[in-house]
């Protein structure tokens, strides 16, 4: 990155290189660290066929933020890979479901601890892992095995992506990220896992050198694009959740 | 027959919490689990976002939008709380931390094993971080009601649905009482005030164990 700032003035200028195919992982965990502005910057960015990697697909809370099932809606996406395709509550129906039944998005379903350790792994520089999780399941059936002191388990790859969209609460001009709280869930390996990281960021970017080095939650090596978030209604912030109405 | 409310379930799966278990609790009814009085009891609840120690949900007006459980409820934090990222988090559960995990379920299997990611026909499904819980976690105790709306037993000699995990259910709590399966049925170990041993076996797909 040499001396280039990493600081982009807004959302659009910041997603604007997304190409149509990419792998794009989205951090957040109900609410806190999912970044609805960078989101809505790519709607209107528009890429298609874009693999879309992240808890869920969204949609199942009010109000409703942009999401995955909003780029489905808006036929950006070929492919989700989240540990919910469907929603906690069999009644309820996700926004990106009829598109799935229909055939026109795949989905690849991943225990929730598989998915994070498959990112943490790319972003660490191995490619598979053996684990315990989803062995003697629907998952497993036809997929490798290996007998470890004793106990099965299942081979899971790592998964690299080209571009992680993250949200954090503080950031220095060198890129290193603190987050707040469970604000932070997917957000450092999703960073570690990708190619160029993209972050929206709730505080003023501080100078180099303002976050303590022992106080970096992740660093600015995985940090490529810093975009402040700007004050409501121009920004998008997180209000308390609702479940949708049965 | 009267039997269990779902807090009354859920009180009698807490009352099984030793002292200083590490305990994650699944979303719905396994949440209740939290509000039953177990005395001096500390108990360390852990969640998949990678929340450590927290503690009862927060009315709106005094909630942290920053802070959520696994069910996205904004919760506190007890003196002691950590928070790490989702690797961690689940590398406490697959290093086999979680002293007991609460889930829900749509079947339970007198082998052991259960299904609660997918039902019949659906199409994908919400595993969460079920499996990963299921696999590695020391117990696995589950809270459902006893048949369906239709009527139809939930404790069966096998589950007809795809499963989460398999032979790892040690205790069920219904609305009809406290279950372990035994491999060629349900040992009852207690049954809710009202239910007759002849009521629960006919609400059962397996055969119930005496004592």
């Amino acid at each position: 990155m040499g001396q280039r700032s990493k600081v982009f003035g807004n959302f659009t200028e910041a997603v604007a290189d997304i190409p149509d195919g990419a792998a794009v992982a989205f951090g957040g965990f109900a609410g806190p660290g999912t970044p609805y502005n960078l989101t809505r910057a790519l709607l209107a960015q528009g890429a298609k066929r874009l693999t879309c990697i992240a808890n869920t697909t969204g949609g199942a809370h009010q109000p409703r933020m942009p999401d995955i099932g909003m780029l489905v809606e808006n036929g950006q996406v070929a492919k989700v890979i989240c540990a919910f395709t469907a929603a906690t509550r069999p009644t309820d129906v996700l926004p990106f479901t009829p598109f799935y039944e229909r055939g026109e998005v795949e989905a690849e379903l991943v225990p929730q601890g598989t998915l994070a350790e498959r990112l943490r792994a790319a972003g660490a520089g191995i490619p598979a892992f053996y684990t315990p999780t989803a062995v003697g399941t629907e998952l497993a059936e036809g997929r490798e095995t290996r007998v470890i002191h004793g106990r099965e388990y299942l081979l899971e790859y790592a998964l690299p992506c080209d571009v992680a969209l993250i949200r954090a609460w503080r950031a220095d001009a060198a890129g290193n990220l603190q987050f707040r709280l469970s604000q932070r869930n997917f957000c450092p390996l999703m960073a570690m896992a990708a190619r160029t990281t993209i972050v929206e960021v709730e505080e003023p970017v501080l100078p180099a050198g303002a976050i303590d080095p022992d106080q970096v939650h992740l660093p600015g090596i995985f940090v490529h694009r810093l975009v402040p978030i700007p004050p409501a209604p121009e920004g998008l912030w997180t209000t308390r959740r609702q479940e949708r109405a049965r | 027959m009267s039997g269990w409310d779902r807090q009354q379930m859920a009180d009698r799966l807490a009352r099984e919490f030793q002292d200083g278990w590490i305990v994650n609790l699944g979303v719905g009814i396994p949440t209740l689990c939290s509000n039953t009085d177990i005395g001096d009891r500390d108990i360390l609840y852990h969640a998949e976002n990678g929340v450590i120690g927290y503690g009862p949900v927060l009315p709106a007006g005094q909630e942290d939008l920053h802070l959520v459980n696994a069910g996205g409820q904004n919760v506190s934090l007890n003196p002691g709380a950590a928070i790490v990222h989702h690797a961690d988090s689940f590398g406490i559960i697959r290093s086999g931390r979680i002293d007991v995990t609460v889930m829900g379920a749509y079947e339970v299997a007198a082998s052991g094993d259960f299904a609660n990611w997918k039902l019949a026909g659906q199409l994908g499904g919400g595993i969460g971080g079920a499996m990963d819980l299921a696999a590695c976690a020391q117990r696995v105790f589950i809270i459902l009601e006893h048949t369906t709306r239709k009527g139809e037993p939930r404790l069966l000699r096998q589950c007809s649905l795809p499963v989460t995990a398999r032979g790892v259910v040690t205790l069920v709590a219904t609305n009809l009482g406290l279950f372990a399966p035994a491999g060629e049925g349900f040992a009852v170990r207690e049954l809710a005030p009202g239910v007759s041993f002849e009521a629960a076996q006919t609400a059962t797909g397996a055969p119930l164990l005496p004592g």
